[in-house]
C-alpha cells in the first residue's frame, strides 16, 4: 500500500478507509474496528449518548479517534440541526452525519430534508456528511450546500445486502468531486472490496461485524478487502472481455496503411 | 351467565352489588359499546376497517404444514403468511420460526435489548373490567400520588441508573385528569430521557398537550380485538367504548407523539386472531404514518388481587413464543416488548429471539419503589398491585443477565426532540 495514500475530509488528514457506523454497538465491536479494522472514525448516535453511569458509549471510543456523530432520530431538517447541536455542546467535535429518515420500516434517508439540513450545518461550521439515497442531482444539491462528502446507501440498512445500487453510486463517485463514501447494505468484505475497486473513498459498515461469527477476524477482513480494493482502483483494473476470447484476426485487418 | 372472572370483593353494599351483578348477568343495562360517549372525539380512518376485514374472516384451522413452509421459505413475509404462521399447522415448526425471527431482529436490532421501567402514580379506575385489579369494584387500597411523591419516586428510579420510563395510572378522568398527568410528564423529564405513557385514551389535543409536556410515547392495549367479548369484559365505564379506544394510537400520533406501541391481552378471546389484528393495526398505521415508530406487547392474563382464578389458560408459553415469532417475521421493524408478566428464564430467552425490550425493577403498586428498591419499611402509604409480576429482577441484575447472555444492554435510545 502506498504510504501516502491519506484522503481528507474537513481538514482532517486519515488512512484508513473503514468508518464504523452506529447502529449496533458494544465495547467489543468498537475494540475490533479500531485494533482490527484501523478504523480512525467511528460514528455516535447522539440519541444514545448519555451521562450516567451504566453506559456511556463516550467512554469506549479510543483517543485518538474522530467522533462522527450522526442525527439518527431526526424525522425533519430542523430536528437534525438540533441533534447536530447538541452533539457539538456534549463535545463531540464539529462532525456530524445526517440521517433524516420519515420511515420507520426501510429507514430510508429523506434526500430532500438532508440537502436543507446540510445547508443549515454548514453555515454554522459543521463538517457535514451527509446519508443519502443515491441521486446524483441531489448529490450535486448537496454539493452545493455545502457538504464535507457524500454517503450513499448501497442497500438497506443493516440488511447486508451489498451493491444494490452499484450503477447509481458509480455515477456518483463519477460525477461528484467531494469523497464518495459507502454507507449501509455492505455485508461482506468482498462488497466492500468492490466498492473501494469502483473509486470510493471510504466504507462505513456495522452490521456486517456486529453479527460476525468472529469480530476481530471479521474486522480485518474488511480492513485487508477495503486496501484490495483501494489498490485495484489506484493500479487501473485490467480489462474485462465481453465474450469469449479476444478475435485473433482483428476486424480491422482489411485497412491499408 | 358463565364467566370465570367473576368475583365479589367484600366491602360492597348491597345497592351496589346489586348494580354490579345486574351489569354481569343483563347485559341490556349495560351501555351500546360501539356508541361513543360525549366528549370522545371521532376521526375519520379507515384503519379499523382494513384490520377486522382480515380478522373477521381468520379461520387459523384452515392453513396447512404447506403454508407454514412456504411462509418460512419467502424473503418478505405476506399478511396470508403471517396468518399460517400464526396458526396451529405452525406450531411444529417453532424452531424454524425462531430462527427466521432470530436472524430478523438482528438484521433491524442487532443484539441490543432496552431496558425500562414502569411508575404507577394512581389507580383509581372509573371502569369495571372483570379480569383486572384496579377494577372500581374491587376492594383494594387505592391512592393517587402528589406531585412530591412522584419526584420521590423517580429520584429512586433514576438513581437506579433508569433512563425510559413508562407512567402509569388507573383509568380515571376524574381521579387523574390529563393536566395531573401531564405535570407528571414535566416532573419526568427532568429525569428520564424517554417519557412514554399507559394511561386511559384521550383525544387529539389532549395528547399533543401531553407531547408538549414531555412524553413522546403512548401505549393502549385494545386487550380484546374482538367487540362482542370486549363487551362482556368491560362491563362499565369509558374504557366500554371499543372504538374509541382502537383509534387512541391514531390520535397520538396526530398529537404528535414520536410513538405508539399496541397489544392485546392474550387470553380473553381467541389469542390467534387477537395476534393477528395487534399486527395488523401496527401494519396499517405504519402504513398511513411511515414516520412513527411502533412497538407491540405480548401481556397474557396475571392473577389479581382477590381474584385467583385468573390466568392465561389456552396461551402457553409455546404460543407466546409462536406469537412473538410470528410477529417478528411479518415486522422485523418493530419493537417486542416483554414485560415482567413473564418469568425469567422465558424472557432471557425471547430476547435472544425477538424481543428487543424489556422491564426492570418493576413494581405494579403505587408509592413503594423506596421499599421495594432498598429493602427498608417506609412511612408513606401504599396502593395495591394491578397484577402479580413474575420476574422480579433489579435493573442491575437484569442489566448484568442480559450483558452475560452476549446481549447489549441499552438504557436509552431517545431523544426528545
Amino acid at each position: 500500500m502506498q504510504t501516502n495514500d491519506t484522503w481528507k475530509i474537513g481538514g482532517h488528514e486519515f488512512r484508513s478507509r473503514f468508518i464504523l457506523g452506529s447502529g449496533k454497538y458494544s465495547l467489543n465491536l468498537i475494540e475490533a474496528a479500531v485494533q482490527d479494522a484501523g478504523a480512525e472514525i467511528i460514528t455516535l448516535a447522539v440519541r444514545r449518548a448519555n451521562t450516567k453511569e451504566h453506559e456511556n458509549i463516550l467512554d469506549y471510543i479510543p483517543k485518538g479517534v474522530t467522533l462522527l456523530p450522526n442525527t439518527s432520530g431526526a424525522r425533519t431538517a430542523e430536528e437534525a440541526v438540533r441533534i447536530a447541536r447538541l452533539a457539538r455542546e456534549l463535545g463531540c467535535g464539529n462532525f456530524v452525519k445526517i440521517e433524516i429518515m420519515r420511515d420507520s420500516k426501510y429507514l430510508l434517508p429523506d434526500n430532500q430534508e438532508t440537502v436543507r439540513a446540510t445547508e443549515l450545518l454548514a453555515e454554522e461550521g459543521f463538517v457535514v456528511m451527509p446519508y443519502m439515497y443515491p441521486d446524483l442531482n441531489t448529490a450535486r444539491d448537496l454539493v452545493n450546500a455545502g457538504a464535507a462528502a457524500v454517503m450513499p446507501l448501497a442497500s438497506p440498512i443493516g440488511s447486508n445486502k451489498g451493491l444494490a445500487t452499484r450503477e447509481f453510486i458509480q455515477i456518483l463517485i463519477d460525477e461528484i468531486e467531494l469523497p464518495v463514501i459507502v454507507d449501509a447494505g455492505i455485508g461482506r468484505p468482498s462488497q466492500a472490496c468492490e466498492a473501494m475497486e469502483m473509486g470510493a473513498a471510504a466504507i462505513m459498515a456495522n452490521t456486517a461485524l456486529a453479527t460476525a461469527g468472529d469480530l476481530p477476524m471479521m474486522a480485518s477482513a474488511f480492513q485487508q478487502a477495503i486496501e484490495a480494493g483501494r489498490k485495484a482502483h489506484l493500479s487501473g483494473l485490467g480489462r474485462v472481455l465481453t465474450r469469449g476470447a479476444s478475435a485473433s484476426d482483428p476486424l480491422t485487418g482489411f485497412l491499408r496503411d | 351467565m358463565e364467566n370465570r372472572f367473576f368475583i365479589d370483593s367484600e366491602g360492597l353494599s348491597a345497592e351496589v352489588l346489586e348494580k354490579k351483578h345486574k351489569l354481569e348477568t343483563d347485559p341490556s343495562c349495560r351501555k351500546n359499546h360501539m356508541e361513543y360517549l360525549p366528549g370522545m372525539e371521532q376521526i375519520e380512518s379507515d384503519v379499523c376497517r382494513h384490520v377486522m376485514q382480515h380478522v373477521n374472516t381468520y379461520d387459523s384451522s384452515g392453513y396447512t404444514t404447506k403454508d407454514v413452509l412456504a411462509a418460512l421459505g419467502h424473503d418478505t413475509c405476506s399478511i396470508e403468511d403471517f396468518k399460517a404462521l400464526l396458526s396451529p399447522a405452525a406450531a411444529p415448526f417453532l424452531e424454524e420460526m425462531a430462527q427466521k425471527a432470530r436472524l430478523e431482529t438482528g438484521k433491524h436490532f442487532g443484539n441490543t435489548v432496552y431496558l425500562f421501567t414502569p411508575l404507577y402514580i394512581a389507580n383509581y379506575c372509573e371502569n369495571y373490567c372483570v379480569y383486572c385489579g384496579f377494577n372500581c369494584y374491587n376492594h383494594i387500597k387505592r391512592m393517587k400520588l402528589n406531585m412530591e411523591q412522584i419526584e420521590h419516586e423517580m429520584k429512586i428510579i433514576a438513581d437506579s441508573g433508569m433512563e425510559e420510563i413508562l407512567i402509569l395510572t388507573g383509568e380515571s378522568r376524574g381521579q387523574s385528569d390529563v393536566e395531573y398527568i401531564g405535570e407528571a410528564c414535566k416532573l419526568a423529564r427532568k429525569y428520564f430521557r424517554m417519557v412514554g405513557l399507559e394511561v386511559y385514551p384521550v383525544n387529539t389535543e389532549e395528547y399533543r398537550y401531553l407531547h408538549e409536556c414531555g412524553a413522546d410515547y403512548v401505549t393502549v392495549f385494545q386487550e380484546t380485538y374482538d367487540a362482542d367479548k370486549y363487551e362482556t369484559l368491560h362491563l362499565l365505564g369509558h374504557k366500554r367504548v371499543w372504538p374509541y379506544r382502537f383509534d387512541a394510537q391514531e390520535r397520538a400520533l396526530r398529537g404528535g407523539m414520536r410513538g405508539v406501541a399496541f397489544s392485546a391481552l392474550l387470553g380473553l378471546s381467541d389469542f390467534r386472531k387477537d395476534a393477528l389484528a395487534s399486527a395488523l393495526h401496527v401494519y396499517y398505521l405504519q402504513r398511513k404514518y411511515p414516520h412513527a415508530e411502533m412497538s407491540l406487547s405480548c401481556p397474557r392474563l396475571r392473577p389479581i388481587l382477590n381474584n385467583d382464578k385468573i390466568n392465561p389458560l389456552d396461551v402457553g408459553e409455546k404460543e407466546l413464543c409462536q406469537v412473538l415469532c410470528a410477529y417478528r417475521i411479518f415486522l422485523p421493524f418493530v419493537g417486542i416488548t416483554v414485560s415482567s408478566r413473564e418469568n425469567e428464564a422465558f424472557r432471557n430467552g425471547i430476547v435472544k429471539i425477538a424481543a428487543t425490550k424489556v422491564s426492570a425493577g418493576v413494581s405494579t403498586g403505587i408509592g413503594d419503589h423506596e421499599s421495594k428498591y432498598s429493602g427498608k419499611e417506609t412511612d408513606g402509604a401504599q396502593g395495591d398491585e394491578q397484577f402479580e409480576i413474575d420476574d422480579s429482577r433489579s435493573l442491575d441484575t437484569m442489566y448484568k443477565d442480559i450483558s452475560a447472555e452476549g446481549l447489549q444492554p441499552v438504557l436509552n435510545d431517545y431523544l426528545y426532540v
